[in-house]
């Protein structure tokens, strides 16, 4: 081999995949949330006895006081969008839905945190910080968060 | 912080596909270069840690991969997953509990991976993950939240895509220099509104390594010793819905416990010149406000007035940013090793004159959920 | 140490997620330590990325960790993952900038295929299409050692019934049974010479512990186990390095475990580990394990494994009775193994081990295993140490 072997070497390269199937629990919370969204579409949250946030997503746990939150709140299917934007080019992987479509930071109504959810169904140009949103469930609904197939302009009349 | 010092920095050329090397062979690059700088052979290495992430590299313990490249053999040696701020925090540790000489490595090939997938893998799988979100469209979310906070437009954020590509063409590791316009970045394709291309970091290969020691060992790198001054690091909230992502306040954490080390209570005047890791423009706003550069809300007029520019009263990521090299994990580390440069006096063309004390940060997880804050120099 | 949290330890524990199991841990460490979320100035926690598919686990676990608002970092390594954040927390603390720190470890086994993603640890070009899996990978390790010492299957099963039935005495543990070498030889073989008895479980689980500076130590209700002394060593990257290192260097098979050893007797002073060391929790995963990492860690010479084993002398009521708790054998919940040992441990200096308790034992040795034969090494003491480096 001479000093310059690697100018002339084209690199070879070799594809592959990581393919590992997961089956991730979603505990007993996560599971009465799911079940609740799937059998009645209607989300449910749970307040920390202490510093009295209503959590949703709900926890089994307060993250701040680390106190048990047994009780769960219904929460309404409505609520305001905190943030959000339009994603115009996901990996077909990662699309849910025909793009473009929105991501938004969703806080319902009865609730004190937001959550994050799909947008859809709305004109370009149309969406605000700060506006009204409401669920549209899924027909078909399987006990995951997919059972609301996403959020849309509030219809509802103020 | 009185007893640690940076001795000796080491980087490879930042590119979008270096295939003729593998990971190993880019940590051992980073790290030969390192070691000459700090005019050490590895036998003066007492420890290494070296940062690693099992899904950007696609192989479960994925220090192994480098074990060989980073000469750790028969030395005591631990990996830290994560941005470099916080493997380098770690390196840090290992010289303050006793250790003369700790060698940090960190390693990114992103031309190996699709980043989006891996990513995605972020987001809790029950509750986030199906939903498709991932690094650009999370990002997004805050870009949003942070501009309808203090009523910024868009083009105040593409300020920071101008000055941190054309930055890039004085520092020869930059992987993308570029002459560009606030129209170019407008016209640029939206990839989740509101970023566009020309906002967004590019996908990077390359390694750093940096060398920590003590007083005592120290001292054989004379003046090109570099002082450790204060770290601090601390972390938000997970779900994107219990933050408040307009506000960067896990990172005015670090800051705080990093400036108290450092006995800086005016980083605005205290501070000469900051080197931050905006994956995307808009967080070059948001982290000048957490590390207290400016007040919250002032960044974009801070930028828009030429302040953080390179001949600017604090220059921000003189070196063209994580906006001109993207080499995730290795990305902080490089902000530490822009800092050292520049208060050494000797980061080539893109040295900025007088700089004393400078600070480097970096994050891990969606929207700088978990920060890191490196104060860098000489005595006040 | 001051505060120990272990979760029950189950092949399955469907009734919470990974950030919930966390919790679980770190509430009971917090209230063993009588602390409340708040004392705690710092954590580290550690897993394996591609056992439940999680990228940055430290950001994603904050809700359960407790690092809300406080400083967090990972640290993860393979097998040593456990050891790694134990040393990682000692670090933590021994240089000067935290003084309450947590180490967590943590695994939800059942949650993936755990052999799929091990298989991944090897290099893709030259390793990873012929690479079989760690039990394949250890099966090469017992064939090697065999034949070195003429070392039987059955003295490796001696491993397996010891371990197994000290889990009888700790109701944290997995597995927990009574078994003869008999038992374990009927076992089906999964890649001879390792059966399905000689090989530990998948486990969902998880350990937190406090580690305190001298400073505070004394204000928690239980009294310290003290860090006496650590040293790692992450050799290799490739399968054949073992053998390459036996046949074509002259060397041994295993020499991360002797360099570190090395390191770590010299810095505690200890010359004749079987009598200085009252228990150790080593992180045997599988039972041939049990007789050649004696030999590394200096309990006996080369090829002298079974002979110590089989003596007694490594039995509850022996010189230096190993794995009380049952040991890796009998619990795997990766991430949080090499924590177990430790915690183990510290309960054994803490003398509040419950049935698994070794009377008196004032000095013990827990280990980690991982990577391509990397080992981590702790001595920790129920009395503080004079002074340390590192
Ligand atoms: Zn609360």
């Amino acid at each position: 081999m001479t000093e310059d072997w690697r100018d002339s070497q084209e690199i070879l390269v070799m594809d592959g995949r990581i393919k590992v199937p997961y089956a991730w629990s979603a505990g007993e919370v996560g599971t009465t949330y799911l079940e609740s969204l799937r059998d009645a579409e209607r989300f449910l949250g749970t307040r920390c006895p202490v510093c009295g946030i209503v959590y949703h997503l709900p926890r089994m746990h307060c993250p701040d006081c680390f106190e048990a939150c047994p009780e769960w709140v219904e929460l309404e299917s409505t609520g305001t969008l905190v943030t959000w934007t339009i994603a115009r080019r996901p990996h077909p992987a990662l699309s849910p839905l025909a793009p473009p479509f929105g991501f938004g930071v969703i806080r319902l109504d009865g609730a004190d945190t937001g959550f994050l959810h799909l947008l859809y169904g709305f004109g370009v140009g149309s969406l605000r910080s700060g506006m009204r949103v409401e669920a549209v469930f899924a027909r078909e609904r399987t006990g995951s968060i997919l059972d609301v197939s996403h959020f849309r302009p509030s219809r509802e009349v103020v | 912080m009185e007893r640690v010092a940076v001795i000796g920095v080491g980087m490879t050329q930042f590119a979008r596909e270096r295939p003729a090397e593998t990971a190993a062979d880019l940590v051992f690059e980073a790290c030969t270069r390192a070691l000459e700088d700090a005019r050490l052979s590895i036998e003066d290495v007492d420890v290494v840690i070296t940062g690693s992430n099992d899904f950007f590299d696609g192989r479960t313990i994925s220090s192994m991969a480098v074990m060989d490249a980073c000469g750790s053999y028969d030395k005591n040696v631990s990996t830290v997953e994560g941005d470099g701020t916080f493997g380098a925090a770690h390196a840090l540790m290992r010289v303050l509990a006793g250790w003369g000489t700790v060698l940090y490595c960190a390693h990114h090939k992103g031309s190996e991976s699709v980043m989006p997938l891996i990513t995605n893998a972020m987001f809790d799988p029950i509750f986030e993950r199906f939903l498709g979100i991932e690094a650009v469209t999370s990002a997004a979310l805050q870009a949003r939240a942070y501009m309808d906070r203090w009523g910024l437009d868009e083009e105040t954020l593409a300020l920071v895509s101008v000055k941190n590509h054309g930055n890039a063409f004085r520092n020869p590791v930059a992987q993308l220099p570029l002459e560009t316009t606030v129209e170019d970045v407008m016209g640029s394709p939206y990839i989740a509104d509101p970023l566009k291309r020309l906002d967004c970091a590019p996908v990077t290969d390359g390694a750093a390594a940096v060398i920590l020691a003590d007083r005592e060992h120290a001292r054989s790198a004379g003046s090109r010793a570099v002082r450790v001054r204060g770290v601090g690091y601390s972390c938000d909230a997970f779900h994107l819905g219990d933050r408040d992502l307009a506000d960067p306040s896990a990172l005015r954490d670090a800051a705080a416990r990093a400036y108290r080390g450092a006995a800086i209570d005016d980083p605005a005047r205290q501070i000469d010149l900051a080197e931050v890791s905006e994956v995307f423009g808009y967080m070059e706003l948001m982290w000048c406000e957490g590390l207290g550069l400016c007040g919250p809300g002032e960044a974009g007029e801070m930028t828009a007035s030429g302040r953080t520019a390179r001949d600017g009263d604090i220059p921000v990521n003189v070196s063209g940013g994580c906006l001109s090299a993207n080499p995730v994990l290795v990305s902080g580390l490089n902000r530490v090793i822009e800092c050292v440069l520049q208060v050494r006096g000797e980061a080539g063309e893109h040295q900025v004159e007088g700089v004393r004390t400078a600070v480097a940060q970096g994050f891990n997880g969606p929207c700088g959920q978990s920060q890191c804050v490196w104060v860098l120099g000489g005595e006040e | 140490m001051v505060g120990v949290g272990m979760t029950v330890q189950r092949s399955s524990r469907r009734d919470v997620t990974g950030v919930e199991l966390i919790n679980e841990a770190v509430r009971a460490a917090l209230s063993d330590a009588a602390m409340t979320r708040k004392d705690i100035d710092a954590v580290v926690i550690g897993n394996m990325d591609h056992f439940e598919g999680i990228n940055y686990v430290d950001t994603w676990s904050v809700d359960g960790s407790g690092a809300l608002g406080k400083p967090v970092m990972k640290m993860t390594t393979g097998g040593t993952t456990g050891t790694t954040v134990a040393m990682g927390a000692y670090y933590h603390v021994a240089s000067g900038m935290f003084d309450r720190v947590l180490a967590i470890g943590w695994e939800k086994n059942s949650e993936s295929d755990t052999t799929g993603a091990i298989i991944t640890a090897f290099d893709p070009f030259w390793d990873r299409p012929t690479f079989g899996g760690a039990v394949a990978g250890l099966a090469l390790e017992a064939t090697q050692y065999m034949a070195e010492t003429g070392a039987s299957e059955e003295d490796a099963a001696y491993v397996a019934v010891r371990d197994r039935k000290n889990a009888l005495n700790n109701p944290y543990a997995h597995l927990r049974m009574e078994l003869t070498i008999q038992a374990i030889m009927e076992t089906p073989y999964l890649a001879w010479p390792v059966k399905l008895g000689d090989m530990c479980p998948r486990t969902d689980g998880a350990c937190a512990l406090v580690f305190a500076s001298e400073d505070v130590a004394d204000d928690f209700p239980n009294p310290p186990a003290w860090v006496r002394g650590l040293a790692d060593r992450h050799l290799w990257a490739y399968t054949s390095d073992p053998y390459v290192n036996q046949k074509v260097k002259g060397g041994t098979w295993f020499p991360a475990m002797e360099m570190a050893t090395r390191e770590l007797y010299d810095r505690v002073g200890i010359t004749d580990p079987l009598e200085q060391f009252d228990v150790a929790e080593l992180y045997l995963p599988y039972s041939f394990a049990g007789l050649r990492y004696m030999e590394s860690l200096g309990f006996c010479e080369r090829g002298g494994g079974p002979e110590l084993v089989r003596s007694g002398a490594t039995d509850m009521g022996g010189k230096c009775p190993v794995n009380p708790s049952g040991g890796v054998l009998s619990s795997n919940a990766i991430g949080a193994t090499g924590l177990l040992r430790v915690a183990e441990a510290a309960l054994q200096m803490q003398g509040r081990a419950g049935d698994r308790q070794v009377q008196g034992a004032s000095l013990a040795l827990a280990t980690g295993f991982g990577g391509c034969y990397w080992s981590d090494e702790i001595v920790l003491g129920s009395e503080m140490p004079d002074v340390g480096r590192g």
